[in-house]
């Protein structure tokens, strides 16, 4: 008998523990984090070369530059021009430029399966085709394959690269193989995420905080700027969904006060969760003006949420792309969604490698960009080309 | 369970059915008592619209998965590969519904089809190569995990918006402003509850779960029906998966954690992970205490960490009257 009850305290255990480990654990979805190292370049961006581009710009000013795109979201100050590539001051130490034909870039991200990268990877070959760049691209097949990604790391170092581009899982538990490759004189160009070290030149990202304002300000457009609005987020512990909370409440808080806003809500991403959360808000709160939704998963969840609960009217700003999202934009279910520009993302790994390669300065930061789209614009042939399915 | 302990039939005895029954009788006080506590608490959820077409509908998948789970933990089983199952079985739906274009009836066929072998593969690996359920499954699951991504097109949704027959097996009222996904679990609780209660299969999950070796001295075949428990509990994740796939589309991450929220709603319905005991009824009434708790404490807004916490003290809670239970039932015995 008594290793029955084992058990069942065993189990017991396992299942309650794991219930509250969901809280924590990171909503594998498409999203992408802004680097803590990006947090870290703010505070010294009064020292970064104020020399910025079209293409780039350092954090400070990049979140002006998008944050200012209008809803027509032709926005170029964003890398979705691609090729223009961001100059600014950070060299490799003592760098030769390369005389190599073609150059080799290894690519690491952080995934591989999902639309998004395929995306990234997309823009990365685009890239490189123009360039004359040879590049290899990997990723580990979920965003919680941290060691699978080191290995790959590791793997794409002993190819001798001439240069490097990683979206790092855990920049913590990377920064040991990222020595090496500076010790190696390969310069490192850190995406999406970004490494919290100092050894990547620079870091190509979208950024999250600007985005959910920009979502922010459209939202408060459409309800008139009063209203009570809820949010539906994908996930309380990563970069991404954070800075994508964060944004939208601070502008709003900022700049429509008669605006109030519901505790956030989290559905992990998964559909149905966020369909289920809608319901309860809805329910909680009949005079209900929008809702934000903070990723892919959870716009399709909020979308089902609020056609099974019959109410009309609730105006739903959404987050990245996807079919779903597309239809119901243009069925008018949705009013309008963020997207990122992955393919800008690929291109400027891409072109920032070549560019420190040659030895020119780079900012510490890239901004990619990201665009609002709605039905007016979803057919435009520059929000067209950065919609993924 | 000792070898020692004495079979089946003499140890239920009396006392112990009226302890069974007054653990559902605390389940169900536990479901009125939170129940109420919502309504009091929030103006917006003691209604219909919230308790049928929100709670009830929220409640679906985990209570199918639940049901299946209940004979395979009455067995002294667990099953974890039920959560992705749904998205693996979710999956095939749109492969032979949408990809393959097959007739409806046939598409949903081969999506039982295939959650009965997830079950079957389970039940082989435990019953004749002996593996333990916990790792049979575990591995069954990251399977499920895998595969539907390996399936779709680099990790796409496949959605049935061309297909609302399909849809409406989720959304659509055969019966007037009752969702037909609540209608397809009350349909499935009445035939695990039959099976369990009226069928030779019933009866041998029990003997099984009471004391296998026992059970296979008098000469019934114990790795036969194990199986056939585990492919059960199999359909049932195809069932489950059909009404994910009709409602929000099929997706390849669909399902993620579910399996614990249907392992804690059939325990907190007081069946027995040690095996041996439990009730159709109990599953439901756990999976509705689950449904209400999410939906009241989202209603009256309480931050989400709060409501993980809330529903893990649940768990221990309804875990802890069982194990005191058992204490009494033993020291009874």
């Amino acid at each position: 008998m008594t290793h029955k009850r084992w058990k069942v305290a065993t189990i017991a255990a396992v299942a309650a523990s794991s219930l509250l480990l969901a809280s924590c654990s990171k909503a594998s979805d498409n999203a992408t984090d802004t680097s803590s190292a990006a947090a870290e370049t703010s505070a010294t961006a009064a020292e970064t070369s104020a020399e910025t581009t079209a293409g780039a710009s350092d954090s400070a000013a990049a979140s002006d530059s998008a944050g200012a795109s209008d809803s027509a979201g032709a926005s170029d100050s964003a890398g979705a021009s691609g090729s223009a590539a961001a100059s600014g001051s950070n060299v490799e130490p003592g760098c030769v430029p390369t005389t190599k034909e073609k150059p080799y870039i290894a690519i690491v991200s952080k995934g591989f399966q999902h639309q998004f990268w395929q995306a990234v990877k997309k823009g990365a070959e685009q890239e490189a085709a123009k360039e004359g760049a040879t590049i290899s691209f990997d990723g580990p097949a979920s965003e919680s394959d941290v060691q699978p990604q080191l290995d790959m790391l590791k793997t794409a170092l002993t190819k001798k690269p001439d240069a490097i581009g990683f979206a790092a899982l855990d920049s913590k538990a990377s920064e040991p193989i990222l020595k090496q490759a500076q010790e190696q004189k390969i310069p490192v160009i850190a995406f999406d995420s970004g490494v919290d070290s100092d050894i990547p030149l620079t870091t190509a990202a979208t950024d999250n905080k600007a985005a959910a304002a920009e979502a922010a300000k459209h939202m408060a457009e459409l309800i008139g700027n009063k209203g009570t609005v809820g949010l539906v987020i994908h996930d309380q512990t990563s970069l991404s969904g954070i800075d994508r909370r964060d944004g939208f409440v601070e502008w709003m808080k900022e700049n429509a006060p008669d605006v109030k806003l519901l505790e956030p809500q989290y559905g992990g991403g998964d559909a149905t969760k966020s369909a289920d959360l809608t319901k309860a808000i809805i329910a909680a709160n009949p005079d209900i003006a929008g809702i934000y939704a903070s990723n892919e998963g959870s716009a399709i969840g909020v979308v089902k949420g609020v056609e099974e609960s019959g109410k009309k009217g609730i105006n739903i700003v959404g987050f990245d792309s996807s079919e779903a999202q597309m239809t119901a934009i243009r069925s008018g279910v949705q009013a309008g969604a963020i997207t990122q520009n992955p393919v800008g993302i690929g291109e400027q790994v891409v072109a920032a490698s070549m560019k420190a390669l040659k030895c020119e300065g780079l900012p510490d930061t890239i901004d990619t960009g990201f665009y609002w789209y709605d039905k007016t614009n979803i057919d435009d042939p520059k929000i067209a080309a950065v919609l993924y399915k | 369970m000792s070898t020692a302990e004495v079979p089946v039939a003499a140890r239920r005895g009396m006392s112990d059915n009226v302890r069974m029954r007054l653990q559902q009788l605390a389940a169900f006080a536990g479901l009125i008592v939170i129940t109420a506590f919502f309504a009091v608490a929030s103006d917006h959820f003691f209604n219909y619209d919230n308790l049928v077409n929100n709670i009830l509908v929220s409640t679906v998948q985990i209570g199918i998965l639940a049901l299946g789970t209940t004979f395979v933990i009455i067995t002294g089983g667990i099953d974890l590969s039920i959560g992705f199952g749904i998205a693996l079985t979710g999956m095939m739906a749109g492969t032979f519904l949408i990809t393959w274009d097959l007739p409806l009836g046939l598409g949903l066929l081969l999506t039982l089809v295939v959650g009965g072998l997830i079950g079957l593969v389970n039940g082989f690996n435990i019953s004749i190569l002996g593996m333990p359920p916990f790792i049979a499954t575990l591995a069954m699951m990251l399977v499920c995990q895998g595969l539907p991504i390996v399936i779709s097109d680099n990790g796409a949704s496949i959605y049935f918006d061309d297909l609302p027959a399909f849809q409406d097996l989720s959304g659509g009222t055969l019966i007037p402003n009752f969702p037909n996904a609540v209608l397809i679990f009350l349909v499935c609780a009445v035939i695990a509850w039959f099976l369990l209660n009226r069928t030779l299969f019933g009866r041998y999950t029990f003997a099984i779960g009471s004391n296998e070796e026992a059970t296979a001295l008098s000469g019934i075949n114990v790795k036969k029906w194990k199986i056939i428990v585990y492919t059960v509990a199999g359909v049932f994740i195809g069932i489950a998966g059909i009404i994910s796939a009709a409602r929000i589309g099929a997706s390849p991450s669909a399902g993620k954690g579910m399996e614990l929220q249907a392992i804690a709603a059939v325990v907190i319905g007081g069946t027995s992970l040690a095996g041996g005991k439990g009730t159709i009824v109990g599953t439901v009434i756990g999976a509705l205490i689950i449904g209400v708790l999410n939906n009241g404490l989202q209603v009256m807004g309480v931050p989400q960490e709060w409501q993980y916490v809330i529903l893990g003290v649940v768990i221990l809670i309804a875990v802890y009257i069982d194990m005191v239970r058992k204490k009494s039932a033993t020291a009874a015995g």
